[in-house]
């Protein structure tokens, strides 16, 4: 399929997002690494993320770290197999590794992203990660508002995350690329604060965003399906 | 130097520096809406955050560049490094703009940059990629190294202040300064104001400064 047409069917179809993704395994060939499907419609989080954003965060940037990450590992030991938490993993704190680390982790960090929210998310966690939560923070909305605050004191592009260390919980955040993968923490849940997350419904008011993620889109049974 | 200071900081609060035109007049390659929230929500931001984070303590008083310099790689003092290198560098980006940018530098910049990357049109090669290739939110620049003009990018607000070299032009390349208008594209984002934006009448009086 040709690019223009390709970017045509994203502004006409919800469901181009999928076809993105078999597209680009179907015709990568060699690609090592395809992106991951999002797991509902592009306008499935209206109103609190545009199916506007969405479509360039899905289609361009997350697409973008897919497709470069495959140019960055041809002819390498990790076009062969190398799952994508192994190459991030991998490329970990090495110098001259810096982008293909860069572009695994935000494939990795973008395809979590989509599944730490769900339309009709937000509410209260159950069940271990409820008493969890409790435990780590003292409750709910005592864990929203110190997610809340890391969110929002990340400076720069970034990341929010819930985390698994050992038996407690804790909030971390990372920048640009960063991944609790790499911090031996079990990551249980992200928000994605890089700007272009926010920017064309929220523009500087980052916190609006992540108040919404935490009221209304939150998958808390994906949360807790990480739970180890 | 400390009477300068005192003169250009009254009351040991800083205020937002007047935008050198009006926000509708980098339109169309940057439009109204975007130097709107840039100018008064981002700008603004910084230089607030830094009004109080520095009430009350040895920053009070001090102009940006020292508190940017005093407080340059000390990790205890991240939050007013970044309100203040921010404020700083916000102001020279939009002296790095004019609504009547572009075109040549003037002959002395000119001979400058020809010396240092040939042409102008490999300077501004070498500009545009270091924008595109600073990963994250962060800056690209024309500094001086000594006598030599050099191409540098900075991630977030870091800026060559710290480094010993001398600012002369900067590109913001944080996703704010384009997103409304650009989205995911900031190569034609840093393309369009290197083509028609870009000051060299205000990178050439930094050459003097």
């Amino acid at each position: 399929m040709q690019p223009f047409l390709r970017s045509a069917l994203c502004i006409l179809a919800p469901w181009a997002g999928m076809l993105a993704a078999a597209e680009a395994a179907e015709s990568a060939g060699t690609a090592a690494f395809t992106l991951s499907a999002l797991p509902y419609a592009q306008e499935a989080l209206e109103p609190y993320i545009s199916a506007r954003t969405m479509g360039f965060h899905y289609t361009k940037h997350h697409q973008a770290y897919v497709d470069n990450l495959n140019k960055l590992v041809a002819g390498t030991p990790w076009a062969n197999g190398s799952t994508l938490e192994q190459v991030v993993r991998e490329s970990a704190g090495k110098a001259d590794q810096g982008p293909v680390f860069n572009n695994a982790a935000q494939s990795w960090n973008h395809g979590f992203f989509w599944k730490s929210m769900k339309p009709g998310g937000g509410g209260q966690p159950e069940g271990r990660l409820l008493e969890a939560i409790n435990k780590s923070f003292g409750g709910v909305e005592k864990f929203k508002e110190a997610f809340l605050t890391a969110a929002v004191a990340q400076f720069g592009s970034g990341w929010v995350w819930l985390v698994q260390e050992g038996d407690s919980l804790n909030i971390v955040k990372t920048s640009n690329a960063d991944t609790p993968l790499v911090h031996g923490q079990n990551a249980l849940l992200t928000c994605d604060v890089w700007e272009h997350a926010y920017y064309l419904d929220y523009q500087n008011r980052r916190k609006d965003f992540v108040k919404a993620f935490l009221d209304h889109l939150v998958n808390w049974e994906f949360a807790a399906s990480q739970l180890k | 130097m400390i009477g300068n200071d005192k003169t250009q900081v009254s009351e040991s609060v800083h205020v937002l520096a007047p935008l050198p035109y009006a926000e509708n007049a980098m339109e169309p390659v940057i439009s109204a809406r975007t130097i709107g929230f840039h100018y008064g929500k981002h700008h603004k931001g910084y230089v607030e955050n830094l009004n109080k984070l520095a009430a009350g303590t040895e920053f009070a008083g001090m102009t940006l560049e020292k508190i940017v310099a005093a407080t340059a790689g000390n990790p205890d003092k991240a939050a007013i490094f970044n309100n203040a290198s921010q404020a700083w560098n916000h102001t020279f980006y939009w002296h790095s703009l004019s609504p009547k940018g572009g075109g040549e530098p003037p002959a002395a910049l000119k001979q400058k940059i020809e010396a240092a990357f040939g042409t102008v049109d490999a300077c501004k090669k070498e500009l545009a990629t270091a924008a595109t290739t600073q990963f994250g939110s962060g800056w690209a620049w024309l500094a001086l190294d000594g006598d030599k003009i050099k191409v540098v990018k900075t991630p977030n607000a870091d800026s060559p202040l710290t480094k010993n070299l001398k600012p002369i032009l900067t590109v913001d390349v944080w996703e704010h300064a384009y997103y409304l208008d650009y989205q995911n594209r900031r190569a034609d984002y840093v393309a369009a104001v290197l083509d028609k934006l870009i000051n060299w009448n205000f990178a050439a009086g930094n050459l003097r400064g």
